[in-house]
C-alpha cells in the first residue's frame, strides 16, 4: 500500500526524500552533481526522443496552424468539421453510410469498446472457474489476435467477410439473409463499417482477457470462501467481490482500447482502404491521404492533432497513475 | 453446480470455434491449391500443395523472403537498441533524484499515449534531409526512439522494486554510479528485459505504418508492407494472400509460443502494474 495518493509531487516538492530511499543517493549539496550524473544516463535517449518524437510532433502541432496561405490558426480545424470526410451528421443521422471518419472512429469506440472490454472480463472469469483442454484451446485461439500483425489480421477479416471466399457471408446467405449480409461485407458501405469493427472485436479481445485473467488472480481465494459460506450466489459474487476488485484493470483495459480504436489504421488500409466510398474510413487513414497522397500537410496534421487532442486526455490520466507508485 | 459446468464449458467450445476458425480458414486455404478454394475453403476433396507458399516467398513485385530477411533485421535492431538505451534511462529516471525528474517522467508518461500519425509527416521529411529515407536503419532509428518512452516506463518501475541496499552496498565498496549500475542493476532487470525485447520486438515487427511512410523500395520492404501488394488489384488470389500471412505471422507465432510468459508477463506489467 501506498500512503499518500499523490506521492508524485510537482515542482519544488522534488527536493523531498522519498521513503526507502538511501541518504547517499540524496542530499541537498549534491543536487547539481546529481543532475550532471542523471544527464549521463538519460543523455542518448532523450537525443533520441527528442529528435524523432517530440520535436515531428511540434512540427505537426506548428503545422496544423498554417495553410497554404500562410498562419491559419484554428481554421484548418473549424475546416475539419465541416469536412464531409471528417464528419458528415446528415448521413449520419440518415444512417446512410459514409458518415466521415470521425464518427466512424467514434462508433468503432462505442461498439469496439464495451463489446471488448466486457467480453475480455466475462471470458476471463468463466475460463478460471472450470478446468477443460476446451478451456486451452479457446484461450490459445483468443490470445493469437494479440501477436497477429494487424495488416495479416485485416486480411483475416477480408477473407472472412469475402463473397466467394468468407465464411459469414455463405452461411448467412445459406439462412436466407438479403444481399450486403450474404454478400461480400467489405464491398457495401452499409456493411463495411460492421465487417472491421467485428474483426477488430476478434482481434483485440484477448488483451482485455490476459489483463483481465492476470488481475483475476490478484484477488484472494479466501474472499469467494468467504461470500459462499454466506451464501453469496455465483452472480452475487462476480457482481460485490470480482467486479469491483477488478475495476482499476478494467479501466486501463478501456483506456488503451480507446487508445487503439482512435489509431485504428492497418486493418482499414488492407481491408477495405477506408472504402467503398468513404464508408469504412478512419482518421488515421484520412491522415495518412491527406500527406501522402494529396500532399497536403496542413489539413494531416490537423487530423493528426486532432487524434493527439482525443488520445492526451486518457494519456494523462495513464501516466498519472502509473507514476503515482 | 454441475450446470454451470456445462455452460461454461459450451462457452469455452464456441469461444474455441469462433475464435480458431478464421485462423484455420487461412491455413486451409493457403495449404490447398487456389482452384480447389475459390467458392469456400471448408468444401471437399482436399489437395495438400505448398505452391502458394513458393510464389509468395519469391512473388515478383512482393516476394516474401526478401520481406523476412528485412524486418528480421529491423526488428532486432529495434530491439537491441531502444532496451539498452531505455535501461540507462530507466536507472537515471528511477534511482537518481534531480531536479526536473517529475515533468520528464510526465512528459515521457504523455508520449505512450501519443499516436503515430502526429510524427508521420515531419519524420519523413527529417529523414529525407538525413538521407535515412528507404534505409532500413533509418527505420530502425524511428522505432527504436518510438519505443523508448514504454520501455522507459516499464523498466523504471521495475528498477524501483527492487532493493535499494544492494546499491548501498556496491556504493560502499566505493562503486560509481555507472558500475553500480553495469554490474548491480543491470543483471538483476534481465527478466524485465527479456519481457520488453519479446515485446518490442513483436510491435516492431507487427509495425505497418512507420515502414509505410519510411520505406518504398521495394526491395527494403519489410515484411507487413508487402502483405497489401500481394493482393490483386482486381482479382484476390486468397491462396496466396493466405500463404503470405502465415509467413508474415510465423515469427511473432513463434516468439509467443516459447517466450510466452515473458510476452503476457510484459503486457500486464506495461499496462497494470
Amino acid at each position: 500500500m501506498r500512503s499518500s495518493p499523490r506521492a508524485e509531487p510537482r515542482g519544488r516538492g522534488e527536493g523531498k526524500p522519498r521513503k526507502g530511499l538511501p541518504l547517499i543517493f540524496w542530499r541537498p549539496s549534491r543536487r547539481r552533481e546529481e543532475w550532471v550524473a542523471a544527464l549521463g544516463f538519460l543523455a542518448i535517449g532523450l537525443v533520441l526522443i527528442g529528435f524523432f518524437v517530440i520535436w515531428p510532433s511540434i512540427r505537426t502541432l506548428w503545422l496544423s496552424l498554417f495553410d497554404a496561405d500562410g498562419f491559419a490558426g484554428v481554421r484548418n480545424f473549424a475546416r475539419l468539421f465541416g469536412d464531409r470526410e471528417i464528419v458528415d451528421l446528415g448521413r449520419f443521422l440518415r444512417r446512410e453510410p459514409p458518415w466521415g471518419a470521425l464518427l466512424h472512429n467514434l462508433v468503432w469506440v462505442c461498439v469496439h469498446l464495451p463489446f471488448t472490454v466486457g467480453l475480455g472480463l466475462v471470458l476471463a472469469v468463466v475460463f478460471s472457474k472450470i478446468r477443460s483442454w476446451w478451456v486451452g484451446i479457446a484461450r490459445g485461439a483468443i490470445y493469437l489476435g494479440i501477436v497477429t500483425p494487424l495488416i495479416v489480421g485485416g486480411v483475416i477479416i477480408r477473407f472472412l467477410f469475402d463473397k466467394h471466399a468468407g465464411m459469414a457471408p455463405q452461411i448467412l446467405g445459406a439462412l436466407g439473409a438479403p444481399v450486403p449480409w450474404s454478400a461480400g461485407w467489405t464491398a457495401y458501405p452499409e456493411t463495411a463499417l460492421l465487417a472491421l469493427v467485428i474483426g477488430s472485436i476478434w482481434l483485440w479481445t484477448g488483451f482485455s482477457m490476459v489483463l483481465h485473467s492476470a488481475g483475476l488472480s490478484t484477488i484472494d481465494r479466501e474472499l469467494y470462501e468467504a461470500a459462499q459460506i454466506d451464501g453469496a450466489s455465483e452472480l452475487a459474487q462476480f457482481r460485490y467481490i470480482t467486479l469491483p476488485l477488478l475495476r482499476p484493470v478494467t479501466l486501463v483495459v478501456a483506456a488503451m482500447t480507446f487508445l487503439w480504436e482512435l489509431k485504428i489504421f492497418d486493418i482499414v488500409y488492407v481491408a477495405t482502404m477506408g472504402g467503398p466510398g468513404g464508408a469504412s474510413n478512419v482518421l488515421a487513414l484520412e491522415m495518412y491521404f491527406s500527406a501522402f497522397r494529396e500532399l497536403d500537410p496542413y489539413r494531416a496534421s490537423a487530423i493528426a492533432t486532432l487524434i493527439t487532442l482525443f488520445s492526451l486526455p486518457v494519456g494523462y490520466w495513464f501516466a498519472r497513475r502509473r507514476l503515482r507508485r | 453446480m454441475r450446470k454451470r459446468n456445462i455452460l461454461a464449458k459450451s462457452i469455452a467450445i464456441a469461444v474455441a470455434v469462433i475464435w480458431a476458425l478464421p485462423f484455420i480458414g487461412i491455413v486451409m486455404t493457403a495449404l490447398r491449391p487456389s482452384r480447389e478454394v475459390l467458392y469456400g475453403w471448408w468444401y471437399p476433396p482436399f489437395h495438400f500443395s505448398i505452391r502458394n507458399f513458393v510464389n509468395a516467398w519469391t512473388h515478383p513485385t512482393a516476394a516474401l523472403g526478401i520481406g523476412l530477411r528485412n524486418s528480421l533485421q529491423v526488428a532486432i535492431g529495434a530491439t537491441v537498441l531502444p532496451t539498452f538505451v531505455a535501461s540507462l534511462m530507466a536507472y537515471g529516471l528511477g534511482r537518481l533524484r534531480f531536479p526536473g525528474r517529475g515533468p520528464l517522467l510526465m512528459l515521457i508518461g504523455l508520449l505512450l499515449a501519443l499516436p503515430q500519425q502526429m510524427i508521420a509527416w515531419p519524420l519523413f521529411r527529417e529523414m529525407h534531409a538525413l538521407g535515412l529515407l528507404n534505409s532500413l536503419a533509418g527505420l530502425v532509428l524511428a522505432h527504436s526512439a518510438w519505443g523508448l518512452p514504454w520501455i522507459v516506463f516499464f523498466l523504471r518501475g521495475y528498477i524501483e522494486t527492487l532493493p535499494v541496499e544492494l546499491e548501498e552496498a556496491a556504493r560502499i565498496d566505493g562503486a560509481g554510479r555507472w558500475k553500480t549500475f553495469m554490474y548491480v542493476i543491470f543483471p538483476l532487470m534481465l527478466p524485465a528485459l527479456a519481457s520488453v525485447m519479446v515485446l518490442q520486438f513483436t510491435w516492431v515487427w507487427n509495425d505497418f505504418f512507420l515502414a509505410l511512410i519510411l520505406i518504398f523500395d521495394p526491395n527494403k520492404m519489410v515484411l507487413t508492407q508487402r502483405i497489401p501488394l500481394l493482393r490483386g488489384q482486381y482479382h484476390v488470389d486468397w491462396g496466396l494472400l493466405s500463404a503470405g500471412a502465415l509467413i508474415t505471422m510465423l515469427v511473432p507465432l513463434l516468439v509467443f509460443v516459447f517466450l510466452q510468459r515473458y510476452f503476457v508477463r510484459g503486457l500486464i506489467g506495461g499496462a497494470v502494474k
